[in-house]
């Protein structure tokens, strides 16, 4: 095994396919899309290159800034929902009754593609015949809203199916670290006398710090660039009530005709999400690691 | 499907043509007088959402490689959003299939700029000349060249329920005054009465674009639509604020600004709702679709939309125009071949489609000799004596200027912004001149 490790042709052979691959598929068409980003480009005749004529229109672009505010605003409302699948994640790791089974229909959501759950959301805020309002309507409300006709709120009522599909994977990562941590920690404290919430704040959480932050940093970046449900379930209406980057982007290349433009908006938003990891990443530096082998 | 999309996209930007479901194809290819040609054919009537028209398809294709032995067609079929997303990729990777289907003028823009559409005016003097329906193959032409020929030709009338009318004592109304009464009765008796679903943002322009037509004229409308005039004209203004009355007096389904035109459709097919403008496309649902009840679709009537006291545009002046046409594309291997085949095509099509799919071709009909139901016959007669036709607004225009059209209808509807403003973003959008 070791000569097979050092020699330096056969480390390159192994790592040969998945670079083509990652190179094919991931970088090179972020280098094509930073490349049309330069040009102004209908999609289907010549391009011509303005250079970043298209970044000074996007920087006063109202439409673009008021969706970037609804995607931070999603950003914002993930990273806090995180705090909740920790306290679930952590109470399914003490061993209580059933957390199998919870766990099992946690993950569900997010073995459903996307436009299904939509579609089932969808069901659920009919302004009609819909469960909640006919929910409502049932207990004396009379006039419950068209939750995603109305501008004010059809952004929270999209959050929350959003939140509901990645809800499991984030359990399901936390409750993986804190069946990590060494029964004897535990145990060894509840001897000293700890009660279960000293022992989840100060034992616990510090020992899964780590993956906290890395799920910080995914919570954020994917609601940054998240585009599934906002699509099918509104396409960013009434009116981009409740557009977010990735389908103002969507509709600037592909309903507008302007690739030039929408490329730019793209690459844009990877130089924002790339933003947003590093800050998370320096703010959630650690200062010094606990090891506790 | 989703498979095809996907490889269709990856692939067709390597520059391969992906096959979707093929139709049957001859056993043998007969070297019969002529090279073997293969034509791809791109298109949009799967068998699961069109049986009628794909049943149409099929045959016109298999009688068209029977007569000439030497031809075999390639069929792509997509549904219709795919079809408009896979397009733009092809087009922009320069892959077009050799015959394929496409919308009027402002979709046409692009693909007739970037040379990508073969001018057909040579097959509008051939057998087809004078066969067409006044004003449907203006419609596909740019400075002077026709660059696709019509299939289908639709006009949107206001289709109500005659059961609920009767019901509540109304009559069909001739006026907008008698209309706002109507809409009045209903609410007030807690019956939605109009179903619209604005989501998709087209189906609220149809009820402005009448209004305008109703209150400004139609020449008003189609001035400020093509850049000559503007939006900001009294009669238009005064329109976009009548659809800011309609929605005050509760003429819509409840969250209809959120609803998708298929769920506000089906308010409609349920009787929940008494009215529902929409294009003749919808016939079938109302005549011979078999899975939908029968007593609901011997319910359903048409009337015109009413005029304005004081408005410049008349009963018989209509929202509507050419469907999909076909286009051969520029750089087909096979342009004499696929030109051939879509003029049969477009032939067949005209004498088949109404009977077979209940679908209204852009080549004229002769309802007299066909056994239809009376919703067409009715329908036919008005297309008869239309006295002007006005383009769907989001089709006519120039993409970008479509997409704030549309935005601003569903701001409209919403009351997000006043009808000043819904002219001034026109204005500018159309200005813009993309």
């Amino acid at each position: 095994m070791d000569k097979v490790l050092s020699n330096k042709k056969m480390i390159a052979l192994y790592v040969l396919p998945a670079l083509l691959l990652i190179l094919a598929i991931v970088y090179i068409p972020i280098v094509l899309t930073a490349f049309y980003g330069l040009h102004e480009w209908n999609g289907i005749g010549a391009m011509t290159f303005i250079g970043l004529g298209h970044y000074k229109t996007l920087m006063q672009d109202k439409a673009f800034w008021s969706s970037a505010g609804h995607s931070c605003l999603l950003a914002i409302f993930s990273v806090l929902s995180l705090i909740l699948y920790l306290i679930v994640a952590m109470v399914l790791a003490a061993r209580i009754k059933g957390a199998n089974l919870f766990r099992k229909i946690y993950l569900i959501p997010m073995l459903l593609s996307s436009v299904a759950i939509a579609q089932l959301w969808l069901r659920v805020y009919h302004p009609t015949n819909g469960i909640l309002n006919s929910l409502l309507v049932s207990i004396g409300i009379d006039n419950p809203p068209a939750w995603l006709a109305e501008p004010s709120i059809v952004l929270y009522a999209l959050f929350i199916p959003i939140l509901w599909q990645y809800a499991g994977f984030y359990i399901l990562i936390y409750y993986a670290a804190l069946k990590n941590i060494p029964s004897s920690l535990e145990e060894a404290a509840k001897i000293d006398g700890a009660n279960a919430l000293q022992i989840a704040w100060k034992i616990k959480l510090p020992l899964v710090m780590e993956v906290v932050k890395v799920t910080i940093v995914l919570a954020a970046v994917g609601s940054l660039k998240y585009f599934d449900l906002i699509f099918v379930m509104t396409d960013g209406g009434p009116n981009g009530a409740s557009e977010v980057m990735a389908s103002y982007m969507y509709h600037e290349a592909f309903r507008a005709y302007d690739f030039g433009y929408g490329s730019a908006i793209s690459f844009f938003l990877l130089v924002i999400c790339l933003l947003v990891t590093w800050v998370i990443r320096k703010l959630t530096a650690a200062k010094d690691t606990i090891q506790y082998s | 499907m989703a498979l095809t999309l996907t490889l269709g996209l990856v692939l067709a930007g390597c520059g391969k043509n992906d096959a979707g479901q093929n139709a049957a194809e001859p056993s043998g290819s007969k070297d019969a007088g002529g090279d073997k040609v293969t034509i791809q054919f791109m298109h949009l009537w799967p068998e699961g959402v069109s049986a009628g028209q794909n049943k149409i398809v099929n045959q016109i294709i298999e009688a068209y490689q029977n007569e000439h032995p030497n031809v075999t067609i390639k069929q792509e079929v997509l549904d219709n959003e795919q079809y408009k997303n896979k397009l733009k990729v092809l087009g922009s990777s320069n892959n077009l299939p050799d015959v394929g289907v496409t919308w009027a003028a402002g979709f046409l823009q692009p693909y007739v700029d970037g040379k990508l559409f073969t001018p057909l005016d040579d097959l509008l003097t051939g057998e087809l000349n004078g066969k067409f329906v006044a004003g449907t193959t203006e419609a596909y032409a740019i400075n002077g060249k026709t660059y696709a020929l019509p299939l289908e030709f639709n006009i949107a009338p206001v289709y109500y329920n005659k059961t609920i009318f009767e019901q509540n004592g109304l009559q069909v109304p001739q006026t907008y005054e008698q209309f706002k009464q109507i809409v009045k009765t209903l609410s007030d008796k807690g019956i939605a009465p109009i179903a619209l679903g604005n989501k998709d943002r087209w189906t609220g322009s149809l009820w402005y674009m009448y209004l305008a037509d109703r209150i400004a004229g139609q020449k008003v409308l189609a001035d400020a639509i093509s850049g000559s005039g503007s939006f900001e004209d009294e009669g238009l203004v005064k329109a976009a604020k009548e659809v800011q009355a309609l929605v005050d007096s509760n003429a819509f389904v409840k969250g209809f600004n959120g609803l998708s035109n298929e769920e506000a459709k089906s308010e409609f097919l349920n009787g929940k709702a008494a009215m529902y403008l929409m294009g003749t496309w919808e016939l079938p649902n109302f005549t011979t679709n078999e899975e939908i009840p029968k007593s609901f679709r011997d319910s359903v009537g048409f009337f015109k939309f009413p005029t304005v006291e004081g408005g410049k545009g008349d009963i018989n002046s209509w929202v509507g125009g050419p469907g999909v046409g076909l286009f051969v594309s520029e750089n087909s291997k096979v342009k004499e071949e696929a030109k051939k085949f879509v003029e049969y095509f477009v032939t067949k099509w005209g004498e088949q489609s109404v009977t077979g799919a209940g679908v209204i071709p852009a080549t004229k009909v002769d309802t007299s000799t066909m056994d239809l139901p009376q919703l067409y016959i009715d329908l036919f007669n008005e297309m008869n004596k239309a006295s002007s036709i006005t383009l769907f607004a989001d089709v006519q225009m120039k993409p970008n200027a479509a997409e704030t059209h549309l935005n601003m209808i569903q701001a409209l509807f919403g009351k997000a912004v006043t009808p000043e403003k819904f002219a001034q973003e026109h204005t500018a959008a159309i200005s813009k001149g993309n």
